[in-house]
């Protein structure tokens, strides 16, 4: 089976994440860049189905240079070969404009099954796996917690606030998953040093065959004309129980609309 | 905690994966239990080495037998990420890697290297290291362990070992005896008859690491079982070399630990309605301990980029032991004390590597024995005796 897994580079969620001043795009270089956590379920998934059924495992990264980082992560925990998607061209571009990126990359290298983690701690859509399979043409079987692979069919677990869909695709398809999913392992010191072998392929804007008013913030839909920090929190009400604290509570609420 | 000096920026792709590699298991799998390992005195390591032996952290900076192949600042970044856990912890991987499988694998027969390798860096079978006697510690060519060669070509050891990490859990010794050609090293399994250890208790240092002595007594072993590749004292100072290297990393690890738990309570403990962190005296203290686990750590760079090199001498990891481990252990006193009454708790990690960081002044040379290395390399002047 031909697994691609797609591993975006985000700002550390440790660090203090900031816009840069020209465009309001997010500054990717102000905080050291980490692999999207959520990823890294999907890198571990798409391991684990490799051992189960054998095949290869590629990573497919859209992200300027620095993310050659995440790439080597996800190399380091066992997947075999990468390609990186990376051009100037592509700042700033939104869901829409990434998903055609990445299809069109998709299309390009082939696939059996496209895995993703469910949303990047960054941007938070958390489209961009259905946007791929609609733009493929392909059965989308998103929010896994369980994935199964038969022959051609793909079963999933979907987690819904009431517990789970059993939902079934056939192959090719596109999976996200949620961290629930499994546990994902540690590179190995064996694997990181075998990760300097493994091949990433470079890939542009051209060679990708990427049409230039669908990519970059040129094409994108909307727009951050302006953005300010949270304000911060207002103190407290404080209510004193004289005897009657349960109805002042309760007052308390229903004057915000909670009861 | 900021890197100030971007230090971090200086490791390669490959060294940052292994220290993340390295610090995501020492915090999901470490820290949780250490502070109770410590106060019970004991160190899972039948547990932890097959985890540790699967990450590749034993024997990690050797090559082929089942071993990563990391070069010298990759070792030590990994042994700093294992001492911010514990300092038992990176001793039980620096005796692993250095003082048991580096000798088998640079002195030893392609047998013994087959033999005991890739068990070892797979961390199913465990080492240890026996230099050290009760009378012979600085001053180990004194030693008193005699292996005797007799008729049928058997060697015969007799005597004992004091201090031994591992030496009671362990599955092989490597033990280091004299001989009528001067010391020689012995790869010695643990069940042969005659070879006894019994676990050393009431330590109040290093508690999550497990210290035995080792007794030998008419312990036969075949002709096969010494290093053929060493004679002298070199054989067990070149593997000391190897573990120190590790030290004057690990000691950057413990005292950044501290230093990251002061600064954590200088910020949020309020005393006289103000943080003690905006007092002058504690910015005094953490501003010191910065500077000192700053320089530390350049320290530990600059060696290990001269190991790298091939072109690390013993004085210069004498000097890096010497400064880096008194370094880290006057960060964690200057941490504690800003820890106030917490300060003297496991709830803390300070007072624990305080602890520890005593020993690790001791070990593997004590601070006296490398001041009279530098003291030699300066003045042309041995003082030893
Ligand atoms: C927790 C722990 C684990 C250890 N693990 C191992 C192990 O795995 N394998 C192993 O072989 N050993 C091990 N050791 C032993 C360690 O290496 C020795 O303790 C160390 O070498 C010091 O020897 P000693 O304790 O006999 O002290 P001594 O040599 O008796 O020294 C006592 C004091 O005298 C000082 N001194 C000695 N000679 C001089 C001199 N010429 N001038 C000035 N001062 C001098 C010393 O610096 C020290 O302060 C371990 C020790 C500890 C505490
Ligand atoms: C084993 C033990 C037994 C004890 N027994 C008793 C007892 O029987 N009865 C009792 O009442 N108490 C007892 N204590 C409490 C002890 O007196 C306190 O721990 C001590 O007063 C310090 O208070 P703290 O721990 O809250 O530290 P903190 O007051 O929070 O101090 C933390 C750090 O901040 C520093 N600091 C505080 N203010 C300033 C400032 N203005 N400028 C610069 N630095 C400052 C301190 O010197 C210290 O380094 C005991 C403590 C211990 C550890």
């Amino acid at each position: 089976m031909n697994i691609v897994v797609c591993v975006k580079q985000v700002p550390d969620t440790a660090t203090e994440r900031k816009l840069r001043s020209d465009d309001n795009t997010l500054d990717r270089d102000a905080a050291d860049g980490v692999v999207n956590e959520l990823d890294e379920y999907a890198v571990e998934e798409a391991l684990r189905l490799k051992e189960a059924h054998g095949g290869e495992v590629t990573v497919l990264t859209m992200g300027p240079d620095k993310a050659a980082d995440t790439i080597r992560k996800a190399l380091a925990m066992g997947a075999d070969k990468a390609v990186h998607l990376v051009d100037d061209a592509l700042h700033g571009s939104d869901a829409l404009s990434t998903s055609y990126a990445m299809a069109q990359t998709l299309k390009k290298i082939g696939f059996d099954l496209v895995i993703l983690g469910s949303e990047s701690t960054d941007a938070r859509t958390g489209v961009l796996a259905a946007m791929l399979a609609e733009r493929l043409g392909v059965a989308q079987l998103t929010l896994a917690n369980k994935v199964e692979v038969e022959g051609s069919a793909v079963t999933i677990q979907r987690v819904t606030d009431y517990g789970y869909d059993k939902v079934q695709g056939s192959l090719p398809a596109v999976i996200s998953v949620v961290e629930k999913i499994n546990e994902p392992r540690y590179p190995s010191f064996k694997g990181i040093m075998a990760a300097k072998k493994k091949p990433v392929q470079k890939l542009g804007a051209a060679e990708a065959e990427l049409a230039a008013d669908q990519i970059g913030l040129g094409a994108a839909w909307s727009e951050v004309t302006e953005a300010a920090a949270a304000p911060p929190r207002a103190a407290g009400t404080v209510v004193k129980d004289e005897g009657d604290g349960g109805v002042k509570t309760a007052d308390f609420l229903s004057s915000k609309k909670f009861i | 905690m900021d890197d100030l000096l971007r230090i971090e920026d200086e490791l390669s792709e490959e060294q940052r994966l292994v220290r993340d590699t390295t610090s995501a298991f020492v915090t999901d799998k470490v820290l949780p239990h250490v502070g109770d390992w410590f106060e019970e005195g004991t160190f899972p390591a039948r547990a932890l080495a097959p985890e540790l032996g699967g990450l590749g952290l034993l024997g990690m900076h050797l090559t082929e037998y089942g071993c990563a192949g990391l070069d010298a600042v990759s070792y030590g970044v990994a042994c700093r990420e294992l001492e911010a856990g514990d300092s038992g912890l990176r001793s039980f991987v620096s005796v692993q890697g250095s003082l048991a499988m580096f000798p088998i694998w640079k002195y030893g027969s392609q047998e013994q290297k087959e033999q005991w390798l890739p068990r070892m860096a797979s961390g199913e079978a465990i080492g240890c290291f026996g230099l050290t006697e009760p009378d012979h510690g600085s001053d180990p060519g004194g030693m008193r362990t005699t292996a005797k060669r007799d008729p049928s070509g058997d060697w015969v050891l007799n005597g004992s070992k004091m201090w031994i990490t591992n030496g009671s859990i362990a599955d092989v010794a490597v033990v280091w005896a004299q001989t009528d050609d001067g010391i020689r090293g012995f790869v010695v399994p643990t069940d042969t008859k005659g070879f006894s250890a019994q676990e050393i208790h009431r330590k109040l240092s290093l508690r999550a690491s497990v210290t035995a002595a080792l007794y030998f007594d008419d312990m036969r072993l075949p002709g096969d079982a010494v290093l053929p590749g060493v004679r002298g004292l070199k054989g067990p100072l070149s593997c000391l070399s190897e573990a120190r290297f590790g030290i004057l990393w690990g000691a950057v690890g413990a005292a950044r630990a501290c230093l990251e738990a002061a600064v954590e309570y200088a910020r949020t403990r309020v005393q006289f309605d103000r943080p003690i962190g905006s007092f002058q005296l504690t910015q005094q203290k953490l501003a010191w301990m910065y500077v000192a686990v700053g320089q530390a750590q350049l320290t530990a760079l600059h060696l290990g980029r001269l190991k790298d090199a091939g072109a690390i001498t013993p004085q210069q990891i004498s000097f890096g032991k010497l400064a880096n481990v008194r370094a880290a252990l006057d960060t964690a006193r200057q941490a504690r004390t800003i820890l106030g009454g917490n300060g003297i708790t496991l709830e803390y990690p300070v007072i624990r590597h305080m602890t520890n960081l005593e020993s690790v002044l001791t070990y593997e040379g004590t601070e006296e024995i490398h001041t009279l290395v530098l003291g030699e390399a300066l003045t042309g002047l041995p003082a030893y005796r």
